[in-house]
């Protein structure tokens, strides 16, 4: 596999502080990953990790001041307005909360054209493809003149997925599209995530917390731990075999949905903790 | 799989602000009176029985007669076609410093809010400085230097105007700049100009059209100060110029000043009373209306035996678990209970019907469900704190031998706190920004125990570093902002434990908290259970938390109870049917996705295929 669609090598994201010559706050310390065509590459980590912030810096939402991030060879963490919006047919966003990420005032019609209308696409043209887009969302098309709030959150992120793909992108970053969802929407929503997938041949970035949705959604995965890759991989192997220290805690602090395998787990937990420890004193870190 | 997503609710009748204002008492009045004067001011040259500026020296201070309605001024002009030509003018005036304000204000907040930078330093200084200027000390320069102008001076009223605008727009800006949806808009390449115009300029409508009616009414009311002290333009009739007349003439013509002062307090007032009508209709939804008693609780338990449905699966204990935990005395017996919202129709919104729930001293209680399941409900109306309006509809709440359901306010409160501990999802909203940690962990317990202050710091200590606080002294000493999520929700575990409690109610403990706090978290709550023998119930979703935790599970499905019975009983011999959806639907033991297939992608070269078959 040669092709990349997405290269992102040694980038650093600073936010300034308040107050003179104060450091700026590193949110990410030097990130490299790669997506190629069609694959959905998971990005867990805890709040603060930085994962969030990469995401956004693949989308221009969030000032890249070092190493760069290549769309098909070509340099975008610099991109203008006018290249954003050459930017915006290839490479699209799901966000986390669907209350907040629908304009409450816009009817659903009006959210899914409004992609369109930069394109510059005929109003009947328009009418049709929001028609479309219902559809692969698995909306009924009396959706198209209703208000978000009429919608529930599965709904809405239904919505944002539709919105996500009326371009025809050839990359979606979702950020934890899932995480503000029930149990049973969300295991609809990843499969609808799946199925686009396995129809247009869309690639994800997927950023979330929960290692199980990475799981069961990603094709390779990098783990993030205070604004740097600890752990990149493999899918199955990352999530299964974790090497480093970091993955193993976190793969072991989720709780298994069984009384006594997770019995057993706690007190692997409580081991490896002991062990970590261990190693951290002998290493002369703690 | 449930399939919430093809239901579609009923469409939501979309009513317009005019509609809801006529429905509005004190708005329908104000906006009939507005329109009556605004009418009579378009109508002035067909009602008028005069023209305004002809003087007559026969009817110099006449008293009203049929030929003059409301008399005649000092220079014999009728004050009734005054009255209505002065309308025109006074009202144009006050529209036209009403759109100088809203074009400088709404214009300056909406680029300096959302674009922030140099622009934003610049006029948020220059706003300053136009507030701190005296307004009336502005008018009266501008008319020494440029003349009596009543447009003039309009127009410079205007400007002294459009702080009010530009820091209400600024603030809704501002606020609206950082959602979800403007980011989305950039993303997808929309220019700046319609991400304004489509996204933002639609929240700050609302409150610059209330803002408006205000204005409007200070408009009027300068005008009219500056025309009563003489400054106006004395070519054009207009209400201030009339006072002015009237008020000199007060001992020979008291009724002249009566008139133009009638109409502008009227006209006045409407514009506040619009404004506030606007207010309540715009941005404040009107509480339930008081029930009957008596005929509502008939209507109860009609529609609560409607919605009682199948009844739940249960599970009898099994041997495996009935050790320790459920053999136990009961100490909450939860029967029938029934939870529901009055509306501002009068009816009643059932969200939790016919709920039973025993929970053991000693034993973890897990209440498991989805969103609007009721479970939430469930613990709140336990604790007696369902948020307004809402009420116990029926069934009984027994703890400990008493019911709680029927305890006063005063009563429940002993129990609160004391007897019955809280624990919220979220830490940081539950802990008070203003006050230190310890000050908000030694309140309680000064109250609850009645000790002393000193009693109380030893005490909150020895909580701080049994909760796993590293550092119990600095910890006490901090303000909320100063400690993470997880220190946050150790704090409020420590608070909770600290009147050593029997029931302890968990809502969504871990639910805002990272994975590997979530795990310390959960110790830390199962070794307080232990050492105190609490009895526990623990609101969730996460079926993970479950199997951490619970010995006992209750499973409820919109407001009512599905399945009850062990732990392991459910994990492993679930028999209805929503529970059978919820454990399929865990992801836990999902396998893998597996490395990509080259075959997998679509074509070669990456280009793909929408699902119309097109390519793009």
């Amino acid at each position: 596999m040669t092709e990349t669609l997405l290269d992102v090598r040694d980038v650093v994201v600073e936010y300034p502080l308040k107050g003179f010559r104060k450091e700026p706050f590193k949110a990410l310390k030097g990130v490299s990953l790669d997506i190629r065509p069609g694959e959905t590459v998971g990005l867990v980590g805890e709040s603060g990790s930085g994962k969030t912030t990469l995401g956004r810096a693949v989308l221009g939402l969030a000032p890249v001041t070092g190493g760069s991030i290549k769309y098909r060879g070509q340099e975008i963490s610099k991109a203008t307005r006018a290249q954003r919006k050459e930017l915006s047919h290839e490479i699209q966003v799901v966000f986390q909360d669907p209350y907040t990420s629908l304009n409450p005032s816009m009817t659903i019609e009006q959210i899914l054209t409004e992609p369109l209308t930069v394109r510059k696409v005929e109003r009947q043209a328009a009418n049709k493809r929001v028609a479309e887009l219902l559809d692969q969302v698995r909306l009924p098309h009396g959706a198209a003149h209703r208000l978000p709030r009429e919608f529930s959150g599965g709904q809405r992120q239904r919505i944002a997925i539709a919105r996500a793909l009326a371009l025809d992108p050839k990359l979606i970053v979702c950020d934890e599209p899932v995480s503000a969802l029930d149990l049973s929407t969300q295991a609809t929503v990843l499969d609808l995530f799946i199925e686009i997938q396995e129809r247009t041949g869309v690639a994800y970035l997927f950023v979330s917390h929960d290692l199980a949705v990475v799981r069961h959604l990603s094709h390779r995965v990098a783990v993030m731990y205070h604004g740097e890759i600890v752990e990149w991989g493999d899918g199955e192997q990352v999530t299964g075999e974790p090497e480093h220290p970091y993955t193993q805690r976190l793969f072991m602090a989720a709780p298994v949905p069984d009384p006594d395998r997770q019995a057993q787990r706690r007190a692997d937990r409580l081991r490896l903790l002991d062990i970590q420890h261990q190693q951290n004193v002998q290493a002369g870190v703690a | 799989m449930i399939d919430t997503s093809i239901a579609l609710p009923t469409q939501a009748a979309k009513v317009s602000l005019f509609r809801k204002l006529l429905t509005n008492p004190t708005g329908a009045v104000s906006m009939l009176v507005l329109a009556i004067v605004a009418l009579a001011a378009v109508l002035a040259p067909v009602l008028a029985t005069h023209d305004p500026g002809l003087a007559s020296l026969q009817s110099v201070l006449a008293k009203s007669s049929p030929d003059h309605v409301l008399g005649a001024d000092s220079a014999g002009r009728d004050v009734f076609s005054r009255l209505l030509f002065a309308g025109q003018f006074s009202l144009a005036g006050a529209l036209l410093a009403l759109v100088v304000a809203v074009a400088i204000g709404v214009t300056g907040g909406l680029v300096a809010g959302y674009y922030g930078g140099w622009f934003d330093s610049a006029s948020s200084w220059l706003t300053g400085l136009l507030m701190a200027m005296p307004g009336i000390v502005i008018l009266l320069a501008a008319r020494a230097v440029v003349g009596p102008s009543m447009w003039l001076s309009m127009m410079i009223f205007g400007v002294l105007l459009s702080p009010a605008y530009f820091r209400l727009v600024y603030a809704c800006v501002t606020a609206v700049r950082n959602e979800l949806y403007v980011d989305a808009a950039r993303v997808s390449g929309l220019s700046d100009f319609r991400i304004i115009g489509r996204h933002i300029l639609t929240v700050v409508r609302a409150p610059v059209i209330i803002q408006s009616a205000m204005v409007l009414g200070i408009a009027i009311a300068i005008q009219a100060g500056l025309e009563f002290l003489g400054l106006g333009d004395l070519n054009i009739p207009t209400w201030g110029s009339m006072l002015n007349d009237g008020f000199i003439n007060l001992y020979k013509a008291p009724t002249l000043v009566l008139w133009p002062s009638l109409v502008l307090g009227v006209v006045c007032i409407a514009l506040t009373l619009l404004a506030n009508a606007m207010r309540d209709e715009l941005e404040r939804s009107r509480g339930p209306v008081k029930r009957r008693r008596k005929g509502a609780a008939v209507a109860d338990s009609a529609e609560a035996a409607a919605k009682r449905g199948e009844p739940a699966v249960v599970h009898p204990e099994t041997p495996a678990g009935a050790r320790t935990a459920s053999a136990g005395e009961v100490l909450l017996e939860v029967t029938d209970l029934g939870v529901g919202y009055d509306q501002p129709d009068g009816s009643t919104t059932h969200v939790v019907n016919h709920v039973g729930l025993t929970v053991r001293r000693g034993e973890v209680h897990g209440l498991v469900g989805e969103s609007g399941s009721g479970k939430t409900q469930t613990a709140f109306s336990i604790l007696r704190l369902l948020p307004q309006g809402g009420r116990v509809t029926g069934g009984s709440i027994v703890f400990d031998g008493t019911d709680l359901a029927r305890l006063s306010e005063k009563e429940m409160t002993k129990v609160r706190g004391k007897r019955i501990a809280y624990i919220p999802q979220e830490p940081m909203s539950n802990l008070d920004a203003a006050f230190t940690i310890g000050s908000q962990l030694m309140e309680p317990m000064r109250v609850c125990l009645g000790i002393s202050k000193a009693e109380a710091r030893k005490r909150a200590l020895a909580l701080l570093a049994k909760v796993g606080i590293p550092h119990p002294e600095r910890t006490f000493n901090a303000y909320p902002h100063e400690i993470s999520g997880g220190m946050a929700q150790r704090v409020l575990i420590a608070g909770a434990v600290s009147c050593e409690p029997d029931l302890l109610i968990a809502d969504e403990p871990t639910t805002a908290l990272d994975v590997t706090v979530q795990a310390e978290v959960l110790d830390l709550l199962r070794e307080l259970q232990d050492e105190l023998k609490m009895g526990v119930i623990l609101v969730t979703h996460n079926f993970g938390v479950v199997a951490d935790l619970c010995d006992r599970v209750t499973v409820m499905q919109t407001g009512r109870v599905v399945e009850t019975g062990p732990v392991r009983t459910i994990f492993k011999d679930a028999r209805h049917p929503y529970t059978k959806q919820l454990l399929e639907a865990i992801l836990e033991d999902a396998a893998p996705r597996g490395p990509l297939t080259s075959n997998a992608r679509p074509s070669k070269d990456g280009s793909l295929t929408s699902l119309t078959g097109v390519k793009p």
